[in-house]
C-alpha cells in the first residue's frame, strides 16, 4: 500500500513539479472566466479550482488529472445564483459531493459503457459552444478596441507557443496586454468590473440557507445536474489521461474522490468544479504524471492569488474572452465533421441531437440524458427488424426467421407471415433468430395456432438453447388440446 | 548486420514504403528482429477516445491503422511486434530507440499531415539529428 502511494506522488518529483506550476497559470484564467460564466466573484472559482484540486491530489482515483471549476459546471449554476444567490450555490456544491458519492459507492463508473459515444462527442461539441456564446457579450458591440484586443489576444495564443513553450501563452498574453492596457489609457471593461478579488485564504463555514425541504427542493435539480455532468467529463478525462500515459485508473475511487472535493469545495466558498479536459492534458504534456502535479497546480494557483491579487482585477475582459475562445476551439472536436459524414446516420442525428438540446436548454445534463434515451430508440429499432423468407423444400414450406425476437419486433414478425396457405406442411426454422421474451413466445403461438387453424401442420426447429428453454415454459402451440379446448 | 531494426509506422503511404525497405535490410539476416513503432500524439489521443465506445474498440482501430504495414511483413515471413506508444512523434521515437538500443531506425520521409510537419517541424529530421544509430528516411 505506502509502495503504491510512494509511487503515486513521488516517482516523478521534478516533472510533476514543474508541470504543476504550468498548470496553475493555465488555471488562473480559466477559473475567472468559469466564475463569471456562473455569475459569481472570481475569487468563488479560483477558491474552487484551489481546494478541488488540492483534495483530489489525494482523493482521486487517477493521478495527474486536474480537477477544478470547469465550464461545463458553471453552466448549469448560473440560474441557481441567479434567482436564490450564493449561499445556495454552496449549498447545491455539497450535494453534488455527496450525490456523487453515492454514485462512487453504487459503482456508476461502468454505467459509462452505457453512454454512446454520438452522445459524449455532442457533450463535448456542446461544451465548446456554450462556452463560446458565454463569451459572445463580453465582445461583441462594445467597442472596436474590445475587438482589437481580442484579435491581438488570439494571435499571442496561437504563435507565441511556436517560439516560448516553457510559460504558458495565455499567460503571456493576459501579462502583457494588462500591462498595455493599465498605460495607454485604453477604455476596457476588467475583471474588477464583474467582481472582486480578495487575498486570502479560503475559510471553512456552512452554508447560509434554511435547512428545510423547500432549499432541497431548489437545490436538488441542480445538484443532481451539477453530479452528472461532473462525472462524465470526469470519467471521460481519466480515460484520456489513461490513454496518454498508457496506464490504468480506479474509475470508482475518482467518482468518490470529485464528490469528497466538491463537499470539502461547498464549505469553503468555492463553486462545484470537476476534472479539465484540457488542463489535465496540458499537465501530461508538460511532463505531469503523479498525484503531486496536481496537489502542485492548487497550491501554486492560490500562491499566486494571494501575491497578485491586485494586478488580476486589472486584467481587461477582451483578453479573457479571447482566451476563452482558444479554449473552445480547443474543445470543439474537429473531427466531428468528417464523423458526420462516415458513422451510421443514426448516430449522427444522436449526435446533432445532443448538441441542439444543450444549446437550447443551456443544459448539458439534459443533453446527455436525450441522447441516450435518442439511442436507445435507435438501437431498438435497428435490431427489431425481423425478416421472415420463404421458400419451398420438398413439398414442405419451410419460413426462414432472421433477428431478435421481442417485444418490440413481434409485430413485423407475425405480419411477414402468409396466412393464405392451407392443408400443408409447415417448417419455421429459427436457425438465425433468438426469442427474448414472452411476447416473443405469443407470437409463435399465434403463428402456429393461425397455421393449425386451416389445417396445416406446424414444426418449430432450429431453436438455439436458451430460446428453446424459454419457448418450453411458456408456450402453449404444441399442446393441442389445449388449443382446441378454446374453441 | 542489423539485428534490431524500429519501424516508425502512422499507417500511411509514406510508412508502408518504409516497411517495405525495411524488410529488404531485414532479409540479410536470418535473426533480424522488425519492431513497428506506432506513436499516438497526445492531441490525437484526445479524440481517439472520444470516438471510440471502450478500450477495446480504441486499441482496434489502432491496430487497423497498422494492417497493412502488419500484412507487408507477414507476407515476407518475418518475425515482427508492434509497439504503441504514446507522446510526441519524433522526441518519444529518439527516446525509444536509444534506449533499446536498436541497429537501424527507418521511417518515412513524410507522415499523414504536411500541415502539421509545416508548423512542428518534420518527424523524420527530427530523428535523424537525434538518434544514436544509423537513419534510413523512405522517399
Amino acid at each position: 500500500m505506502t509502495e503504491k502511494w510512494k509511487k503515486e506522488w513521488f516517482s516523478n518529483i521534478r516533472g510533476d513539479v514543474l508541470s504543476g506550476i504550468v498548470v496553475a497559470l493555465a488555471l488562473i484564467p480559466e477559473a475567472i472566466a468559469f466564475s463569471i460564466i456562473a455569475g459569481v466573484d472570481p475569487m468563488v472559482g479560483l477558491y474552487a479550482s484551489f481546494t478541488m484540486a488540492v483534495v483530489i491530489a489525494f482523493a482521486g482515483g487517477r493521478p495527474g488529472m486536474i480537477s477544478a471549476a470547469t465550464g461545463a459546471m458553471a453552466l448549469l449554476m448560473l440560474p441557481l445564483v441567479k434567482e436564490h444567490g450564493l449561499n445556495y450555490l454552496f449549498a447545491a456544491t455539497l450535494l453534488t459531493g455527496i450525490i456523487q458519492i453515492i454514485f462512487g459507492v453504487f459503482k456508476i463508473a461502468k454505467l459509462m459503457r452505457f453512454i454512446p459515444r454520438a452522445v459524449m462527442i455532442g457533450f463535448v461539441n456542446a461544451l465548446a459552444i456554450l462556452i463560446f456564446m458565454a463569451q459572445v457579450p463580453h465582445f461583441i458591440g462594445i467597442s472596436t478596441m474590445t475587438y482589437v484586443f481580442v484579435a491581438i489576444t488570439l494571435v499571442i495564443v496561437y504563435v507565441v507557443p511556436k517560439f516560448i513553450k516553457s510559460i504558458p501563452a495565455p499567460l503571456i498574453a493576459i501579462i502583457v496586454l494588462t500591462i498595455v492596457a493599465i498605460y495607454s489609457d485604453v477604455e476596457l471593461r476588467t475583471v474588477g468590473d464583474l467582481g472582486t478579488i480578495t487575498q486570502s485564504l479560503p475559510t471553512f463555514f456552512i452554508p447560509d440557507v434554511p435547512l428545510t425541504f423547500e432549499t432541497l427542493s431548489i437545490i436538488f435539480p441542480y445538484s443532481i445536474a451539477l453530479a452528472i455532468v461532473g462525472l462524465l467529463e470526469s470519467l471521460l478525462t481519466s480515460s484520456i489521461v489513461d490513454d496518454m500515459t498508457g496506464t490504468e485508473s480506479d474509475k470508482n475511487k475518482e467518482a468518490r474522490g470529485q464528490g469528497i472535493a466538491n463537499i470539502v469545495t461547498g464549505f469553503f466558498g468555492g463553486m462545484a468544479g470537476c476534472a479539465m479536459i484540457g488542463q489535465s492534458v496540458i499537465n501530461v504534456k508538460s511532463g505531469g504524471r503523479g498525484r503531486l502535479s496536481t496537489f502542485i497546480a492548487g497550491i501554486f494557483l492560490m500562491f499566486l492569488i494571494i501575491v497578485l491579487g491586485d494586478l488580476v482585477v486589472q486584467i481587461p475582459m477582451p483578453v479573457l474572452a479571447g482566451i476563452m475562445i482558444m479554449v473552445c476551439i480547443g474543445t470543439f472536436d474537429w473531427s466531428s465533421f468528417s464523423y458526420l459524414r462516415k458513422a451510421p446516420k443514426s448516430d449522427a442525428v444522436v449526435m446533432l441531437a445532443t448538441v441542439s438540446i444543450v444549446v437550447a436548454t443551456h443544459d448539458l445534463s439534459k443533453g446527455v440524458i436525450a441522447g441516450v434515451i435518442l439511442s436507445a430508440i435507435f438501437f431498438a429499432a435497428k435490431i427489431s427488424k425481423i425478416k421472415v423468407t420463404k421458400r419451398n423444400v420438398n413439398q414442405n414450406l419451410v419460413f426462414d426467421v432472421e433477428g431478435q425476437l421481442f417485444f418490440a419486433s413481434v409485430e413485423g414478425f407475425v405480419d411477414s407471415f402468409d396466412f393464405t396457405v392451407k392443408q400443408s406442411n409447415i417448417i419455421i426454422d429459427f436457425s438465425n433468430s433468438h426469442i427474448w421474451d414472452d411476447s416473443a413466445v405469443g407470437a409463435i403461438d399465434k403463428v402456429v395456432m393461425k397455421y393449425q387453424e386451416s389445417g396445416n401442420t406446424v414444426t418449430i426447429k432450429g431453436l438455439n438453447t436458451t430460446s428453446q428453454k424459454l419457448v418450453d415454459k411458456l408456450s402453449i402451440y404444441d399442446d393441442s388440446h389445449a388449443k382446441l379446448g378454446t374453441h | 548486420m542489423y539485428k534490431k531494426i524500429l519501424l516508425a509506422a502512422d499507417g500511411s503511404e509514406n510508412s508502408l514504403r518504409a516497411a517495405e525497405e525495411a524488410v529488404k535490410v531485414a532479409s540479410l539476416d536470418k535473426q533480424c528482429v522488425i519492431e513497428i513503432v506506432y506513436i499516438v500524439n497526445f492531441t490525437k489521443s484526445r479524440s481517439e477516445v472520444l470516438h471510440a465506445q471502450g478500450k477495446e474498440e480504441l486499441e482496434l482501430s489502432r491496430r487497423k491503422k497498422l494492417e497493412s504495414v502488419e500484412k507487408l511483413l507477414k507476407s515476407h515471413e518475418h518475425s515482427y511486434r508492434i509497439n504503441i506508444m504514446h507522446g510526441e512523434p519524433g522526441p518519444t521515437i529518439v527516446e525509444y530507440a536509444n534506449k533499446e538500443q536498436f541497429d537501424l531506425v527507418v521511417i518515412g520521409s513524410r507522415g499523414l499531415n504536411s500541415l502539421q510537419e509545416m508548423v512542428l517541424g518534420s518527424v523524420s529530421h527530427k530523428v535523424v539529428k537525434r538518434a544514436n544509430c544509423p537513419v534510413l528516411i523512405v522517399k
